[in-house]
């Protein structure tokens, strides 16, 4: 089972964070300091993968990814495949790389809560429910498709009962 | 920027945004955001927000908790906004409750209700997100609520609802298996779903059920083999194609799921081969998912029934990935590696250099991994280089959980695999020097025993050299500055025990480096009491030896020092010192024979010894001593106190089961009652917390302090149960009854005992040929040199200077079959003040009641395991009134007499829960002396007519006339 996500910045800022198992506030906050003092120790030409009994408790590893600014981490326990997780990554990234056209670090902390969507569409639950970036896009757009609607309509029908008060 | 589709936000988000990222200081950053939280907080509840802006405050909300800052001021909006109708703002709501509360949550309950409209909602996207909501917020109280309308989403048309369905199932499963125990068969009747998503989904909860209870889908290994010959022969749809691999999550699940049903089983393994090997053949080992399911088929192959044929492409996988450049691959190489050899051990043999690479790669996370490995091929042919290696590396590391286990790992090794004593000893020098505060004191006690007893085997002569060459090293040691406290102890144990044995060194040597050793760690008073007691020995020896003893002046103002300690234990074992020096060779040879750590004592349970002096007793009048059951009746009657308890639970001699020296308090009675306690034992006891006590019963609060005082020292206790190995330690200066043997180390049960395993050391001299050959090869031939075939090369010279241990070269040929099991003993803990009680003459004319002797001895017997004698157990714990009632109900075992015992504790408790000591075992310490004082004033004030207290009205009565 996968334990949490994380997307953080080279400087340890938490762009994204998400733990399928409940922590509080201070020990999220505790663990993402942690996990950035592994990252941060890394050597360049490293394997990407941490043994993070540490942190997480005994049998959970790490498996991050740098890309240009930020650091995309999953955390899982012995069920999962090292490999199979950094591929996981690649999904993600791949994919936000779809949605805004060339991810940067802006992207991902003005779309907060798009974010969220797209990573609950690839995990749920802390299973991995799909790998395919398409399928993920396709999805996505669909909610995005009826958001807009929903808001037009909320927007008129606030616009008018507004009116409609004066 | 990229904000489209409806997740824009305002400006003034994006303005929070990105002042956050460009504060300079955490301190900025901080004060951006509590102003955001201060403003958050007063716009938030203004009445009237409009909707879409308070779907903006929320996502505020989450992302001020995302920065580590408290938001719950906002947790009641994110609830309301999930009853919204509108999907975007319900789906925010959603969003954001997911992210703030747990499942044990106060708002959850709020949540559910909306939770199970949602559920049953027309548009799937709604569903969705109510699942979504379901994995993470509904606990175990909650899942019937929507458990029901769950499993009908199974049936669902749309797919990925299906799919969710199924993992929000598998949620609950994970948190609570018993509220769907009667579920479980819609995980195999999903597998059949004709959406290959959805069957892939079930493959999660399957892969689950099936580690626990493998027999039970034992029939489905055939569908699961037909189903992932399907996946890998592209009969997927393309979408399902991943990096040109067909739905590569879906194999590498289910190939985890065969290799749990093939586990040991030929059958269902047979049916596997083809499969497995086909993918082998067929995956694509040049993008990353391929190499994840081609490592996954290792797996597997190494789980199932082997097949020689799996396991040859497995090692050229394995060969693959060990010579590849990617630092990932080589980790999962040498992790495969790990799989491979418990089937086949030849293999590592082929991929020694690749695995030497690994071992010197900088990269810590694959160094680890590899000295995994190492460990799991460690044999006796290759111990020392391996165990070398991992101290080096232990050496260099700063990363103290890392360093204990490691440290932990090469003292098992060295256990299991020592090929020599001196090497062992060696070994553990190392491990306890740099990584000595972080081992468990059980292998320092390991090491004293396998000194005291060698390694089993009948030659006298080993063990004796053996023991000159621990003592010799100890002194090269013991020079060095902050050396770990354990492996101190250790030194000043051996050093006592054995330093002047050979002869090699003088006594007055050795007595100077222990006083050095008290002196440099003079704040650590275990390490103080360990060499005091060597010092005792050694000169206990050489009295004994019948040379002159002189004294070290350093040694001699040591002993002053510690007269006047503040500890009642250096106290101690300074005056027992003082007066073993005083006594004369023969008195001595009985008390601390030398080299009898490891005799028997004989237990006289009769007290045969005793006999005597209880008649004279009983001639003089006092009265017989009560067996146990009569008087424990009675005490279930009255309430009794700690000290009675003692009493009662003295009177069990249930020697046979102490593992400590109990006994020495037992034994104490019959000296100690007819002389005091005729009347004390029935019913006087009652009244000592009222500090109405006669005078007479003083002897018994001393004694029964120490009890109360052992609860103080919990933290101490093992270090004070030490002399386990070595009782010599607390041996006291007074005489011996029948078979004493003073300062003896008696191995008190089998299960404590020294390892029992037996030992091969095999030598196996056929190494591993070398042929090109640097350094790293003459490393390689060490490491895995065992296995070859071919002879090995033994020029002992080719190891890496120093550090490689040559041992394994220079090593004779000879298979040491070393069986330890042999030596195994079986000791009790002999307890020398138990023993000194026999001869009242002796002891100086001290009263038989001396506190320290009793301290001593519950100290020592606080080391008894509750389980083994229920009333001790009830009576060492008597002041620990919080745990009272548990421990004795866990640890009585039902006899009528432990009944009643308990009862009277909980008596016990009840009163001193009144006289407000409950928590505080200071107070209770010094309630002996509070006592005492007390009785003496209230002696006094009643002399002089006057008790102004309601306890005595009748003063008061004569007073006023």
């Amino acid at each position: 089972m996968i334990r949490s996500v994380m997307v953080m910045n080279t400087q340890g800022k938490p762009r994204l964070a998400k733990f399928y198992d409940f922590q509080p506030v201070e020990r999220q906050q505790e663990l993402i300091r942690s996990v950035f003092g592994a990252l941060s120790s890394r050597a360049e030409n490293a394997s990407n993968f941490i043994e993070a009994d540490l942190i997480f408790g005994p049998g959970t590893r790490l498996v991050y990814k740098h890309y240009a600014t930020l650091y995309f981490v999953l955390i899982f326990d012995s069920s999962e495949n090292e490999l199979a997780m950094l591929d996981l990554i690649q999904v993600f990234v791949e994919t936000l790389d779809k949605c805004f056209k060339n991810v940067c670090e802006l992207d991902i902390f003005y779309n907060y809560s798009k974010m969220h969507t797209i990573l609950d569409e690839i995990i749920f639950g802390g299973q991995v429910l799909e790998t395919s970036s398409t399928e993920v896009i396709k999805a996505v757009e669909e909610i995005s498709k009826l958001e807009t609607a929903s808001n037009a309509i909320t927007l008129v029908s606030k616009s008018v009962s507004s009116w409609r008060s004066r | 920027m990229g904000s489209q589709g409806g997740f824009g936000q305002s400006k003034e988000f994006l303005d929070l945004v990105k002042s956050i990222g460009e504060a300079r200081s955490k301190a900025e950053e901080d004060r951006i955001v509590l102003n955001e939280i201060e403003a958050l907080k007063r716009r938030i509840s203004e009445p009237d927000v409009p909707k879409r802006k308070m779907k903006e405050f929320i996502i505020r909300l989450v992302y001020i908790e995302m920065l580590g800052h408290d938001a719950s001021f906002g947790y009641i909006h994110a609830v309301k906004m999930t009853h919204d109708d509108n999907l975007v703002l319900k789906r925010t709501g959603y969003l954001a409750v997911t992210l703030f509360l747990n499942e044990d949550h106060d708002l959850i309950i709020l949540i559910v209700n909306t939770i199970q409209k949602d559920l049953k909602s027309d548009n799937y996207l709604v569903v969705c997100a109510a699942l979504n909501a379901v994995c993470k917020l509904i606990n175990e109280e909650t899942i019937p609520a929507v458990l029901p309308r769950v499993v009908e989403l199974l049936g669902h048309s749309k797919e990925a609802v299906r799919k969710k369905a199924i993992m929000a199932l598998h949620r609950f499963y994970q948190k609570s298996a018993s509220s769907v125990q009667h579920l479980v068969s819609n995980f195999r009747k999903k597998l059949c779903d004709n959406d290959p998503g959805v069957m892939g989904a079930t493959l999660c909860p399957l892969c689950d059920l099936i580690t626990i209870d493998v027999n039970s889908y034992k029939d489905l290994v055939i569908s699961f083999v037909s189903i992932l010959k399907q996946v890998a022969e592209h009969r997927l749809p393309r979408s399902y194609d991943h990096h040109q691999m067909p739905a590569p999550f879906i194999q590498i699940r289910l190939l985890k799921i065969l290799a749990l049903l093939g586990s040991g089983d030929k059958q269902a393994s047979e049916n596997m081969y083809t499969v497995v090997g086909d993918i082998f053949r067929k995956c694509d080992s040049s993008s990353n998912i391929g190499n994840a399911v081609l490592y996954e088929c290792i797996c597997c192959v190494s789980s199932v029934y082997p097949n020689p044929k799996l396991l040859e492409s497995a090692a050229d996988v394995v060969a693959r990935f060990l010579k590849s450049d990617s630092h990932n691959l080589k980790y999962m190489g040498i992790d495969a590696l790990g799989r491979l050899i418990k089937t086949s051990p030849e293999i590592a043999e082929q991929h020694q250099l690749a695995v030497i690479d690994c071992l010197e790669d900088p990269d810590d996370t694959l160094k680890r991994k590899t000295f995994e490995l190492l460990y799991k091929m460690t044999k006796s042919s290759n111990v020392e280089v391996i165990v070398d290696r991992m101290i080096d590396y232990m050496i260099s590391i700063n990363d103290n959980h890392y360093k204990t286990e490691i440290a932990s790992r090469c003292v098992e090794l060295a256990e299991q695999f020592a090929p020599s004593n001196h090497w062992f000893i060696q070994t553990m020098n190392k491990v306890f020097e740099h990584a000595g505060d972080l081992v468990n004191i059980k292998v320092a006690h390991n090491l004293m025993r396998l000194i005291a007893e060698g390694f089993g085997e009948d030659d006298d002569n080993a063990d004796s050299h053996l023991r000159s060459s621990a003592v010799e090293s100890y002194l090269w040691i013991i020079g060095e500055p902050k050396l770990p406290a354990v492996f101190l102890q250790v030194i000043c144990w051996v050093l006592g025990e054995y330093g002047t044995e050979d002869g090699k060194f003088s006594a007055s040597y050795i007595t100077g480096k222990l006083c050095d050793v008290a002196e440099a760690y003079s704040n650590d008073e275990t390490v103080k009491a360990y060499a005091i007691t060597a010092l005792m020995k050694i000169y206990a020896f050489e009295i004994a030896a019948r040379r002159k003893v002189d004294m070290l002046p350093e040694c001699q103002s040591l002993i002053e020092e510690l007269l006047a300690s503040h500890s009642t234990d250096l106290q101690q074992r300074a005056y027992e010192l003082q007066a073993i020096i005083g006594l004369d060779a023969q008195a001595v040879e009985i008390i601390m024979p030398s080299d009898a750590s490891c005799e028997d004592i004989e237990i006289d349970k009769n007290l045969s010894f005793l006999s005597g002096y209880v008649q004279q007793a009983l001639e003089k009048g006092a009265r017989p001593y009560i067996p146990e059951i009569e008087h424990s009746g009675m005490a279930a009657i009255s309430n009794f106190r700690t000290q009675e308890l003692q009493e009662s639970s003295l009177q069990g001699l249930r020697f046979e089961a102490y593992e400590l020296p109990k006994p020495t308090v037992s034994s104490r009675i019959p000296a100690v009652s007819p002389a005091s306690s005729t009347e004390l034992v029935p019913v006087p006891e009652l009244s000592y917390p009222r500090n109405t006590q006669k005078v007479a019963s003083l002897p018994s609060i001393s004694r029964s302090d120490p009890s109360e005082l052992r609860l103080q020292l919990d933290g101490v206790q093992r270090k004070w149960g030490r002399p386990s190995y070595s009782s010599s330690e607390t041996s006291t200066s007074s005489s011996v009854p029948d078979k004493t043997v003073n300062g003896v180390t008696k191995l008190v049960d089998a299960a404590g005992a020294i390892n029992t395993r037996t030992h091969y050391t095999s030598y196996d001299s056929r190494k591993g040929q070398v042929e090109i050959s640097p350094e790293k090869q003459k490393l390689a031939a060490s490491l895995f040199g065992g296995s070859s075939k071919t002879e090995r090369q033994t020029s002992a010279t080719g190891h890496k200077a120093g550090k490689v241990g040559s041992h394994v070269a220079e090593k004779p040929q000879v298979s040491k079959g070393v069986d330890r099991s042999a030596t195994e003993k079986i000791v009790a803990q002999p307890q020398p003040d138990l023993l000194d009680l026999g001869e009242p003459t002796v002891s100086s004319g001290a009263p038989s009641y001396d506190p320290f002797k009793q301290l001593e001895g519950l100290l020592d017997s606080s080391q008894v395991t509750p389980s083994v004698n229920h009333n001790e157990a009830g009576s060492d714990k008597a002041p620990d009134i919080l745990g009272l009632h548990s421990e004795t109900a866990g640890s009585g075992s039902g006899s009528g007499a432990d009944a009643s015992l308990s009862s009277g504790l909980s008596n016990l408790t009840i009163k001193n829960a009144h006289e407000g000591t409950i928590t505080s075992y200071s107070t209770q310490f010094s309630k002996g002396p509070n006592t005492k004082d007390a009785l003496e004033k209230d002696a006094l004030v009643r002399q002089m007519g006057v008790t102004p207290t309601h306890q005595n009205p009748n003063l008061f009565k004569d007073l006023l006339g």
